[in-house]
């Protein structure tokens, strides 16, 4: 095994992503073995390759500085979970 | 009707045989006469009268375009305005889009009626359509079997004849592997070919949209309206669009096939490995010249993959929190308990499998191990592409290793699904365009045969589709139940 | 108990560039909309959407780093940060990482007239987040993300700064340069300057730095210099009963005059960063850095020297007439529109202009005297017309009223008497009259002489020529 429960639930916890307890073995077991997979990666020398981020070789363009967007505030806040006086709530921000 | 192509709709309404309206009313019945198949997740039976009324006016009116009239489902990846937008998942249930992705405004723009929004793999992750939260979609040829994913309801509806033609997306093999096992034709245009705008994202560096039809024909006519540059995106290339219609019927003798020799090893079934070789001597036959060829990194595709896919996905899906749209648990009590509980009950397993996948690839001192790592083996199995590529015109293989399997046979086992990719992941890690065709049948279910072209050669690839699709009738066939 | 302790300090400067549209979108970035309504589908994070790059945002950048004559990067990157924010629509925040687009350059200050080249390690640029509100939403948190997306460039600068007085200066010093540029407008109520402050301390000859604690989010000079002080008080203390300093984030508290630790944004700081699949690689030609460099404006330092030589202007006017590049365009135009001596135009503008602005808690844009009027003023007092103290009353009109210089001497007949007839006329009839003072003037008292002054101006009420009256008094009382 690769990964242990308790590792699990760290990285359940950095993606903010609820796993029920009865869950995160089957979690372990199956990214040990996604990760055993990728082990045969580290059978092919790699050195001095450059990392391949896109299918195409191609710079970023770059868009004019014009204003196209206008207020679309209240068909967007129709499908939030809740609003009020145009913001969105959430529970308590503690800093 | 149903059994006819867009070339051939085309001509019905325009010659008066039968409208618009009466073609929609009639995919509309037939959808509801095959609610079993479970291909589509929303049907939108009022706007698409309303929008065959549309397209009738618009034929009378003689400036109509060679889609106007012609009904199309979308993949619920894709964002309708005012229409649910769910991605297969719990996390979207409840989300009505408040705009129309690239590819929807085209066909709207077209005056294609949509009848309504298909099935999916949740989040497209999948293989089998058995991960969408609105169950599963069962192969018309087999209903006991999978259609594939995670296109499975656009594949499984053009196969059943529930749809004309349906949009599908490929991250991995999403729109070729469906197409294959439900006995149909789909392309993965070039990375960048078709506007990833408003395609709700698995994997960025991966996504492709593209068409799923039932011949070659029919998939140009679809591509030429969804290809061309989009200001919206990025990464939307800006080439000219061929008349990918007008090459289809160019003659293909001295054209240059590859087989990689990695595509026939062990791993594939005998009976599809002799449906691919038969389909291959029909290319001989057309003047096709055959050459063995050996891409040494294919192997290493399904590793890479499950690094590269999951790492973007991880952060592509951390825009569903329950703030802004989308599913919210009740009463959260912090911040981080709204965070968790959204997304731990609004996602389901696969796709938690795959955030905890990725995330775990970039964490601290891993990033270097598995995610630099996997982008130095993309590199590598590009330029295998590259090196083939500058050799033969196309590639030639199978899709999937076997024919549909069935409904619940790999559920449960994660790592044998991702390994029954192993045909199709390596093309979208590459970029190149790959379409698959109906092939033959194996115990009565269908088999795909892939090409894989150049960097935006789809319209050479089409025109190898076709010329096929001329000399046999294999992409004719309709499953029992559904002529 | 400083005398042990020396301190080090970097800053890294949050700037927001004064674009029309955001860094990945086009909605608007003007400061004060009603909340969220300028935040469109991609500053919202909405499923599907896609960043598309500002042009400007990148031509500003650039700009920045010709001006720090820093290398601009050919070749940069953009990366997704990762953590979980309310004010984060995405769940990740778009920035530079690995390849950011301004590399190492540098800024000079100046402390008590000596002067220290301050490091810059590298600038790059990111997309701001939206704003929680914490008034009472029945215990709830409000989010407003009209400003979610608005383009920054985060200039971090290398811990080269030894007190607070030195942050402060190299803060000034920067916000006066991103200003000359017309990168960002520098509103610091506006959040759109401020600073985050790594502060350390370690022993005076010890090498290695200490642990430092970094200080967030300060949005004023006032509160960078407290705020700096009062960490290192808090720091040297602690080492000295004992403690050891831990390497944290906190937050300054202007109101309490204190820093407190900001756990809640410390646990589990893993960013995951990696390049975002959504954005290509910027490249910056050559022929995209000469189109940005013919349009860099003379820079601060250089316009300063210019103004010493060209107008013969001390190192006090010099340094105040191009602390702001209005302020330096408002006095070249009055030079240039009135023609006069730069001297006289460099006292006007330093003396009573900025005095009357300063007074009003105006800045140089919005003055109510145009360079024109002023200019117009000048004229005359360089042609003799009015007396410098004529002019001083003249000014004050023109502060109230819109009328020109010409205008209010003209109404008020404030025109200055050269006539030497009229003038000599007056001085007959004073000496006439007080021949008791001339008596005292001829016996030896020079004093007097005022006297006759004053009341030959009084007579005129202020218009005369001074140098016509002094010269013909002199005449006719020592005759």
């Amino acid at each position: 095994m690769f990964l242990t429960a308790d590792e699990v639930k760290k990285i359940a916890h950095l993606a903010r992503l609820g796993v029920n307890d009865q869950d995160i073995d089957g979690y372990a077991k199956d990214l040990s073995g996604m990760l055993n997979l990728m082990t045969q990666m580290g059978d092919l020398n790699t050195d001095g390759i450059n990392p391949m981020a896109h299918p195409m070789d191609q710079a970023q363009r770059l868009r004019a500085d014009v204003v196209t967007e206008c207020d679309n505030r209240e068909k967007f806040q129709a499908i939030a979970p809740q609003v009020e006086a145009g913001l969105y709530l959430v529970p308590k921000v503690i800093e | 009707m149903h059994t006819k192509t867009i070339a051939e709709l085309a001509k019905g309404l325009r010659s008066g045989e039968f409208s618009s309206l009466e073609l929609t009313q009639s995919f509309l019945n037939r959808i509801k006469q095959h609610p079993q198949l479970n291909c589509y997740i929303t049907v939108t039976e009022e706007p698409a009268l309303q929008a065959a009324k549309a397209a009738d006016a618009r034929l009378a009116q003689g400036n109509a375009e060679l889609l106007t009239g012609i009904p199309i489902a979308q993949k619920d990846i894709f964002c309708t305005e005012g229409v649910k937008t769910t991605c297969g998942s719990k996390m979207l249930d409840n989300f009505i889009a408040p705009y129309n992705a690239a590819t929807v405004e085209k066909f709207n723009k077209a005056g294609a009626v949509m009848l309504g929004k298909l099935n999916m793999d949740e989040f497209a992750m999948g293989s089998s359509n058995e991960t969408s939260y609105y169950g599963a979609v069962k192969n018309p040829w087999d209903m006991t079997k999978v259609p594939g994913g995670s296109s499975g309801g656009s594949a499984a509806a053009v196969a059943a004849r529930l749809t004309v033609c349906a949009t599908g997306t490929d991250t991995g093999g999403s729109i070729r592997q469906p197409a294959a096992l439900c006995g149909i034709t789909g392309l993965k245009p070039t990375y960048g070919r078709v506007s990833r705008y408003g395609m709700i994202a698995y994997a960025s560096s991966l996504d492709q949209g593209g068409p799923m039809a039932r011949s070659a024909e029919d998939a140009a006519i679809m591509l030429q309206t969804m290809a061309g540059f989009d200001e919206k995106d990025s990464t939307s290339v800006d080439l000219p669009v061929p008349d990918y219609r007008q090459e289809l019927n160019n003659r293909i003798e001295g054209l240059k096939i590859g087989l990689p020799k990695e595509f026939f090893s062990e791993g594939l079934n005998s009976d599809m490995a002799s449906i691919i070789e038969t389909a291959v001597d029909e290319y001989r036959k057309l003047g096709a010249q055959i050459i063995e060829i050996s891409m040494p990194n294919l192997k290493l595709a399904i590793p890479a993959y499950y690094v590269i896919a999951p790492a973007e996905c991880s952060a592509n899906l951390s825009r569903f929190d329950g703030v802004r749209f989308g599913y919210r648990c009740e009463n959260p009590v912090d911040l981080t308990d709204l965070y968790t509980r959204s997304r731990g009950e609004g996602f389901g397993k696969e796709v938690k499998r795959r955030i905890l996948m990725g995330t775990y690839a970039l964490s601290a001192g891993y990033y270097d191990a598995y995610y630099i790592k996997a982008q130095k083996v993309r590199r590598l199995i590009s330029e295998d592409f590259k090196n083939a590529l500058s050799r033969v015109d196309v590639i030639m293989g199978p899709v999937t290793p076997t024919t549909a399997f069935g409904i619940g046979e790999k559920i449960d086992n994660p790592i044998e699904m991702y390994l029954s990719d192993f045909y199709t992941i390596a093309i979208n890690l590459a970029g190149v365009p790959a379409m698959s065709i109906p092939a033959g049948f194996a115990q009565g279910k269908p088999v795909g045969l892939q090409i894989i072209g150049n960097y935006f050669a789809e319209d050479r690839l089409l025109n190898i589709a076709h010329q096929y699709q001329q000399v046999t009738d294999w992409h004719l066939q309709i499953p029992k139940g559904f002529e | 108990m400083n005398d042990q302790w020396e301190t080090v300090i970097g800053l890294e400067i949050h700037t927001q560039l004064a674009t029309k549209s955001k860094i990945f979108s086009g909605a608007a970035t003007a400061y004060g909309a009603a909340p969220n309504t300028q935040a469109c589908a991609v500053d919202l994070g909405l499923p599907g959407v896609l960043p598309v790059l500002n042009k400007e945002a990148v031509q500003l950048a650039v700009k920045f780093g010709m001006a720090i004559e820093a290398v601009v990067a050919p070749y940069s990157v953009f990366a997704r940060k990762n953590y979980f924010y309310p004010d984060l629509p995405k769940g990740y925040q778009i920035s530079q990482f690995e390849l950011p687009i301004v590399g190492a350059g540098h800024l000079d200050i100046e402390v008590d007239g000596v002067s220290k080249r301050i490091g810059i390690t590298r600038a790059h640029l990111e997309e701001d987040a939206g704003k929680s509100l914490h008034e009472n939403f029945h215990g709830l948190t409000g989010i407003d993300l009209n400003r979610a997306g608005t383009p920054l460039l985060e200039i971090v600068s290398e811990p080269d700064m030894r007190s607070a007085k030195e942050a402060v200066a190299y803060m000034r010093k920067m916000h006066e340069l991103v200003r000359y540029l017309g990168i960002s407008d520098g509103n610091m109520q506006e959040g759109s300057f401020r600073c985050d402050a790594n502060v350390s301390v370690r022993p005076k000859g010890q090498k290695e730095f200490g642990t430092r604690a970094e200080i967030k989010n300060i949005n004023s000079f006032k509160f960078v210099e407290k705020a700096i002080n009062h960490e290192i008080d808090r720091q040297i203390e602690l080492i000295e009963s004992g403690g050891k300093v831990i390497q944290e984030t906190r937050l300054y508290d202007s109101v309490k005059d204190e820093t407190r630790s900001m756990r809640s944004k410390e646990e589990a700081n893993d960013y995951r960063y990696f390049p975002d699949p959504d954005l290509l690689p910027v490249i910056i030609d050559e022929e995209f850095k000469a189109q940005v460099k013919s349009a860099l404006p003379e820079l601060p330092q250089a316009k300063k020297q210019r103004f010493k030589q060209q107008y013969v202007l001390e190192e006090e006017n010099a340094t105040l007439l191009t602390s702001s590049r209005p302020l330096a365009d408002y006095f070249e135009t009055v030079i240039k529109e009135s023609g006069c001596d730069a001297k006289l135009c460099a006292n006007w503008v330093t003396g009573d202009l900025l005095g009357a602005l300063n007074k009003a808690g105006l800045d140089i844009t919005d003055t109510p005297v145009s360079h024109e009027r002023l200019a117009g003023l000048l004229t005359r007092i360089a042609d003799h017309s009015i007396s410098g103290k004529i002019a001083k009353q003249v000014f004050e009109e023109m502060w109230q009223n819109a009328a020109s210089a010409d205008e209010i001497i003209a109404a008020k007949g404030l025109k200055q008497i050269s006539d030497t007839g009229a003038i000599e006329s007056i001085i007959d009839k004073i000496i006439a009259e007080n021949p008791g003072q001339v008596e005292q003037y001829r016996s030896g008292k020079d004093k007097v002489f005022g006297f006759f002054v004053g009341q030959v101006m009084k007579e005129m009420q202020g218009k005369a020529n001074p140098g016509e009256v002094n010269k013909m008094l002199q005449a006719k009382l020592n005759r």
